[in-house]
Order: structure tokens, then C-alpha cells, then sequence
């Protein structure tokens, strides 16, 4: 009797102690994004204000052997090539999608489905390669030029966010009610008409979902962008001339940077992470839209 | 069922042949995009295979990497030794924390609801921030230096959410009877956790920690920064090492060595993919479960 009224309050102790240990486990979440925010925020803004945060921001020109930060050209380098991406990404994922969702043979839609899966669990290092071997030549082929530019990073990301764009867009229009495309066929439209003008805006907050995890995966991505986009630290030309990218400063000078030319370059992270918060932010904010 | 009906109600609007022209043409413009997305994946994949698999020479596996050879096997095993220790890290954090979030707290709550938008803020982070912050912290802060462990710390919190995520809908789908019936029988809601929850669950919980692994063997922005790109085999943890994805980027960066890098890409193609199938295969081994409820 006395043995097991003893474990009976050893477990009791065990029971209570563990759930601190859970609990703990649960905050290394909120201790993670804390101590990310501290090491690069600590790191980063008083680089930022040594060179000047209107320097920072606004000045078009990289020298760091003449101590000279403006990540201007970095910043639009980032927005150019993801708009790229999603320009050409967005229309294919989303018409992709609509056929998955609503014109596939069954026989046929498994295949596309794996086909998909396939293509998210590609490593970025693999797709840069792929960039370099055929997109970056055919590209000088065609237009001229050295081939790497923004067009093939736009390119590159284009097929990156696209498993995002198809699987998300997806399942919000098979969450869409059957009824809608029903009635839309009831009135005498045709099944394209019905899926295109009922179904499809239905979805819209979905596919508006798919698009900003997409330009989150676009703007973050780092070594596939490196692979092919030229990397100059100078201001966008053009679609076919090279540029550069946050992600890619960071990466491409980071080995041998020191002093402010290393706070310049953690800075950089800090505008990225930033930018890469506000989209978590909007996500955040359409998603409980979806859920109202 | 709603294919069926699909195909009926085409097959209607076909014999009637009133396909007027934007219905033709939004019909051309789908399966033009569907057919764009299988010609990229069969190319991407095909081109690498075709290229890369003829190039598969022994001399690539040889365990010492020298300029000659430009060997992938110290790479490899490098990947393992991260992958190993990322886990060791990442998967009882996460593990728990859901057991936390699922088992030990109403859904709702505030602290849930904090703990959630803090993971879903790590998972959207990308990796080349996660590459300086394990710099800032593990490599210098707490000194560190370039290794294995750095990299393999860093990785861990980047795998966290992921791992999080997947536990706790795994543990979700595990029907409350069970763990009543667990607490009939006299056990206590750690035992019903342990010998219960988890075990039902396990093979949700493995699909995720494998979709972890693969996320592990492909980075690579997070790795330059925190594990190095020393090409030989690291001696300990606490030394500098190359993964396989780190090594494909060097030959490729390099140019010196196309062929092995098509090589390369192949290998770390087939190790992926090989994570993807495993981790689908034990996904649907788990719904399948749920739903003959056994």
C-alpha cells in the first residue's frame, strides 16, 4: 500500500514537472524568433546609423572599399525579380490550378499532382545549376547580352514558386461550394464560363494566399538567384542586364566583409527581414479574412 | 463524384455544340498551363538525369576528395552528420511543444495562439537570414566557430515549425476515444500521452520530421555562413564541414568541373526525392489508418 501511494505521488510530481518541460518546448518558438530579432537588430541598426539610415536606403551605389552602403540597388533588385517571378509564375500556377481543380481527367491527375510534389522538393542549388546550364545561354542566345540577368532569375523563381501558386489556389477552389458553379450552370453558362466567372472569384482570397507565400519563397530565395542573376551591385537596367539581389549581397560578400562593411551586409538581412515580416503580416491578415 | 459529374455536364455542352469562343478559349489557356507545368517539371528533370547519369563514375564516390576525384562521399557524409544532429535538436523540441499545444492547452488560448504566429514568423523566414543569424549567434557569440554543430544548430530551429506543424496535426488526428479509454483504465495524462497519443500518431509525426530532412539536405544559404565549405570530411562536430547541397553549389560556382557537378545533382536529386516519397508513403499510411479507424 505504502509503495504505491509513493509512486502515486512521484508520478504526480512527474506529471506536474513535465509539463513545464512541454510547455518550455512549445516556447523555444517565441525564444527563437526573440533571439532572431535581437541578434540581427543588434547587429544590424547601428551599422545602419552609422552610415545613415537616408544613406542607407536611398543611396544607389555599393562601394565597399570606398565605404559607401546604399542598398537601393540591392532593395529594387530583390522587388524586380520577384515581380518577375510572380508575372510569370502567377498566371500559369493559378490556370494550373483551375485545370486540377475542375478540368482534370481522373486518369491524368495523380501524374500532374506527383509531377508538382516533384518540383517543391527540388533544391534551389539544383534549379541554379539548371539556370546556368540552360536558361542563362539560351537567354544570351536570344537576346544577347551575357545571359545573366534578371529574366533568368525572374525565370528560375517562376518555376520555384509555382508548386506554392498550384497546391494552395487548388485546394481554396475545391473549398469553394459546389452550389455557386451549379447555379452558374443552371443560368446556361458553360462549364468554362462557370468555373472562370463564379467559381474562380470565389477563391480569390486563396489564390491571393498562394501569391503572397509566393513572393515570400521569391524574395528569400538566395542561391538559385545567385546562380544566374549577375549579381552587379549597381542599379536594375534592364530585363536582359544583370542585377542584385538582398539575399545575394549577403551571400556574395559576407566571406571576407569586416567592420561596417559587415553591419552593412547584416543590415541588408535586416531589411530583408523586415520586408519578409510585412508579408507574414498580410498573410496573416487575408487568412483571418478567409476565416470571417 | 465530381468528375463524373464534370465529365457529364462537358459531355452535354459538347453535344450541343454551342461552345462559344472565350469558353474555347479558357478551355486552350488551362490545359496550355497544366501541359507548361509538366513540360518544366519533365524538363528540369530530365535534362538533369540525361546529362547527370552518364557522368556517375566511381571515382566520384571515393572517400577521400581530392582536386582530382572532386569525391561527393565526404559531402555525404558531412549531410548525415548535420542531418543527425539537427534532428537530435530539433525533432523532441517540436515534438513536445506540440504535445504542449495540443494535449495541454484548450485551442484558442493566448499563449497557443502567440506560440503559433511565432512558429508560422520561423517558418516564413528565409534561409539566408536563418544563415546569419546561427553566424551571429552559434558561430561567434557563443563561439561555435565554423562546424558542424553550427550549421546543425541553425538548421534545428529552421526545421522546428515544420516539425511543430506536422506533430500537431498528427496528434490532432488522433481520436479522443483513445485517449479516454486510456484514462479508464487508470492512466495518468503523461502515461496517456507516451503510450498512447504518440505512438498512434507516430507515423504522421515521421512524415514530417522526413519533410525536415529533406529541407536539411537541400539548404544551403543557411549552411555557408555556419558549417563551412571545407570539402573534406569534418574530424569532430566542433569542425568545419561541406554538405552535399554546399558541394554542388562549389563545382558548380567553380566551372571547372561541369561534369561532376551534373553528377552531383543527380545524387542529390535522388536523395531528395527519395525523402519526398518516403515521407508522402508514411503520410498516407497515416489517414489510411484514420479512416478504417483502426
Amino acid at each position: 500500500m505504502k509503495t504505491t501511494t509513493v509512486i502515486k505521488k512521484k508520478s504526480k510530481k512527474l506529471e506536474g514537472s513535465m509539463k513545464y518541460v512541454f510547455m518550455f518546448a512549445a516556447a523555444v518558438n517565441i525564444i527563437a524568433v526573440l533571439l532572431i530579432c535581437i541578434f540581427l537588430f543588434a547587429n544590424g541598426i547601428p551599422a545602419m546609423a552609422e552610415i545613415g539610415f537616408w544613406k542607407f536606403f536611398s543611396g544607389t551605389n555599393w562601394m565597399p572599399g570606398n565605404n559607401i552602403y546604399g542598398i537601393l540597388p540591392m532593395i529594387l533588385g530583390s522587388i524586380y525579380v520577384t515581380a518577375g517571378a510572380i508575372i510569370l509564375g502567377v498566371p500559369i500556377g493559378v490556370l494550373c490550378a483551375v485545370f486540377l481543380a475542375r478540368f482534370c481527367p481522373k486518369q491524368i491527375y495523380k501524374p500532374i499532382k506527383r509531377a508538382v510534389e516533384l518540383l517543391a522538393g527540388i533544391p534551389s542549388v539544383v534549379y541554379g545549376f539548371f539556370g546556368i546550364m540552360v536558361i542563362v545561354p539560351t537567354i544570351r542566345n536570344v537576346f544577347g547580352g551575357d545571359g545573366n540577368s534578371m529574366l533568368a532569375a525572374s525565370i528560375i523563381l517562376a518555376i520555384m514558386i509555382l508548386p506554392t501558386i498550384i497546391n494552395v489556389s487548388e485546394e481554396s477552389l475545391r473549398a469553394v461550394p459546389e452550389s455557386y458553379y451549379e447555379g452558374s450552370l443552371a443560368l446556361g453558362a458553360s462549364h468554362e464560363r462557370s468555373v472562370f466567372f463564379t467559381t474562380l472569384p470565389a477563391a480569390v482570397s486563396g489564390v491571393m494566399t498562394s501569391i503572397i507565400l509566393g513572393v515570400g519563397r521569391a524574395l528569400g530565395e538566395t542561391m538559385a538567384v545567385i546562380m544566374v542573376a549577375g549579381n552587379q551591385a549597381r542599379m536594375p537596367k534592364g530585363l536582359f542586364e544583370g542585377l542584385r539581389t538582398m539575399t545575394a549581397n549577403i551571400v556574395l560578400e559576407m566571406g571576407y566583409a569586416a567592420d561596417l562593411h559587415r553591419g552593412a551586409l547584416i543590415a541588408t538581412g535586416v531589411v530583408l527581414f523586415v520586408f519578409i515580416l510585412i508579408i507574414n503580416l498580410l498573410f496573416s491578415i487575408v487568412k483571418n479574412r478567409r476565416k470571417n | 463524384m465530381k468528375f463524373n459529374s464534370n465529365e457529364v455536364i462537358m459531355n452535354i455542352t459538347l453535344k450541343r455544340k454551342k461552345v462559344d469562343k472565350l469558353s474555347l478559349l479558357l478551355r486552350v489557356l488551362v490545359i496550355a498551363a497544366a501541359l507548361i507545368t509538366a513540360g518544366v517539371v519533365i524538363f528540369v528533370v530530365g535534362y538533369i538525369l540525361v546529362m547527370g547519369i552518364p557522368n556517375l563514375k566511381p571515382s566520384l564516390f571515393e572517400l577521400e576528395y581530392t582536386t582530382e576525384n572532386v569525391s561527393l562521399v565526404p559531402a555525404l557524409i558531412n549531410t548525415l552528420a548535420i542531418t543527425g544532429l539537427s534532428l537530435l535538436i530539433a525533432v523532441p523540441t517540436g515534438v513536445l511543444g506540440a504535445v504542449y499545444l495540443v494535449e495541454y492547452t484548450k485551442r484558442g488560448g493566448r499563449f497557443v495562439k502567440v506560440i503559433r504566429s511565432m512558429a508560422e514568423t520561423l517558418s516564413g523566414i528565409p534561409s539566408i537570414v536563418y544563415g546569419l543569424f546561427g553566424l551571429l549567434m552559434f558561430v561567434q557569440f557563443l563561439g561555435l566557430r565554423l562546424s558542424l554543430l553550427s550549421g546543425a544548430l541553425t538548421l534545428s530551429v529552421m526545421i522546428l515549425p515544420l516539425v511543430l506543424r506536422t506533430t500537431e496535426e498528427a496528434l490532432m488526428a488522433v481520436p479522443d476515444s483513445y485517449r479516454e479509454g486510456s484514462f479508464a483504465v487508470g492512466a495518468g495524462k503523461l502515461r496517456t500521452v507516451f503510450v498512447v497519443v504518440l505512438p498512434t500518431a507516430a507515423p504522421g509525426i515521421l512524415a514530417g520530421v522526413i519533410l525536415g530532412v529533406g529541407r536539411i539536405v537541400g539548404e544551403t544559404a543557411a549552411l555557408l555562413y555556419t558549417a563551412g565549405s571545407v570539402a573534406q570530411i569534418a574530424p569532430s562536430v566542433m569542425d568545419a564541414g561541406r554538405t552535399l547541397a554546399i558541394h554542388m553549389y562549389a563545382l558548380s560556382s567553380e566551372g571547372f568541373y561541369t561534369k561532376e557537378a551534373y553528377a552531383t545533382a543527380v545524387v542529390l536529386l535522388a536523395v531528395t526525392f527519395l525523402i519526398n516519397a518516403l515521407s508522402s508513403f508514411l503520410a498516407k499510411r497515416l489517414t489510411s489508418g484514420r479512416t478504417v479507424g483502426k
